[in-house]
């Protein structure tokens, strides 16, 4: 499955809601306000450090750029658009809204 | 459930509490709707979600739409496989006995519950999906 | 791929429907199918003609027009639109008001389905 968020961790806990609810195989992906989790050094950081013990992490790169985001998480995956089509081919998607 | 490659599941899931805003409302009527097409509907109420089911909500003094007393008909209209996540119930403080029915038994006319789940079993019906609808 | 796009919130409040046509863009790009998009919700907003953004902003209804120009069945729900005062007559062209049905029926013809929402 791919999970996908787009909220920001530090306003809403839909981040936290969907990882009780993650496979080994799930891929979590994160885009409008939710590229927010992948920023480096925050209070909320340690939950996407935690999700990529188990999970691959993707983040949109369009609403990263547009949000001036530059220390990202190690290891989160950036993503354009396409790939994020390649994503849903691969796995059936939900979003948390 | 009666599977079979050519029927649909689909699941519908509910996580905003029920008045807040229209997410809940309408969540409902496409519930309806996509049930009477052939696919295999499931609805999923987690996190706020169980909000939706509580029972006692009066939208009287609001003057919104009383829409939450379909959800004690939805067998009426083949929406059989309705979830309750058990932890979000319990960190809300709400008992199981303060959900409302989801209709009655056609046969024996006893009332018919929501089946409440660990995260663990709903994982494992979202996993059986063809398309999931979030509200 | 066929994929089916869901749509639940109106434009330039929220960034669900600059995300879900991104998305087309690109699944149109690599050659998918898009088999239809639905809105519902307040995104029923999304394609009316009447809209006149300023000419340095995106002008949403014209691009979901323009989807709908190259044979993408755009869908608003009926139940949705006629709460909202959304009625034909103030519908860009290439667009369609119909039933909950369709998404229904998008369902069943797609091999994905996505939701952009709030």
């Amino acid at each position: 499955m791919l999970h996908i968020i787009n909220k920001s961790p530090f306003m809403n806990s839909a981040l936290e809601d969907c990882m009780g609810y993650l496979g080994s195989e799930d891929i979590v992906l994160l885009i409008e306000d939710g590229v927010y989790a992948a920023a480096a050094g925050t209070v909320k950081s340690g939950l996407i450090e935690k999700l990529l013990e188990q999970n691959e992490v993707y983040a949109l790169q369009a609403d990263i750029k547009a949000r001036g985001l530059e220390q990202l998480i190690k290891k989160v995956k950036i993503t354009d658009y396409e790939g994020f089509v390649d994503l849903i081919e691969q796995h059936t998607p939900q979003s948390w809204l | 459930m009666n599977e079979s490659s050519e029927v649909r599941n689909v699941m519908v899931v509910v996580r905003k509490a029920p008045h807040g805003t229209i997410y809940v409302q309408e969540a409902l009527e496409v519930m309806l709707i996509v049930a009477a097409y052939s696919m295999n509907i499931s609805v999923v109420f987690l996190d706020d979600g169980v909000y939706a089911l509580k029972k006692g909500q009066d939208t009287s003094e609001l003057g919104s739409k009383p829409f939450m007393s379909a959800f004690r008909a939805l067998v009426d209209w083949e929406i059989e496989h309705v979830y309750v996540d058990r932890d979000a119930l319990k960190n809300r403080g709400i008992n199981e006995n303060e959900l409302t029915e989801i209709g009655e038994d056609e046969n024996t006319g006893e009332p018919v519950h929501p089946q409440v789940l660990s995260h663990k079993e709903i994982y494992k019906l979202m996993q059986e999906q063809h398309t999931i609808l979030s509200f | 791929m066929k994929l089916s796009v869901v749509v639940l919130e109106g434009p330039y409040t929220h960034e669900a429907s600059d995300s879900a046509y991104n998305l087309i863009q690109a699944a149109l790009k690599k050659g998918h199918e898009i088999n239809g998009v639905f809105f519902y919700h307040d995104g029923v907003y999304n394609v009316t003609k009447f809209m006149e953004p300023p000419q340095d902003d995106r002008h949403i209804s014209r691009r979901w027009m323009e989807l709908g120009e190259k044979g993408i069945d755009i869908v608003v729900c009926i139940a949705a639109g006629l709460r909202r005062g959304i009625v034909d007559k103030i519908q860009t062209s290439n667009v369609r008001i119909s039933g909950l049905g369709q998404l229904a029926k998008m369902i069943l013809e797609s091999d994905r389905v996505i939701v952009f929402g709030d």
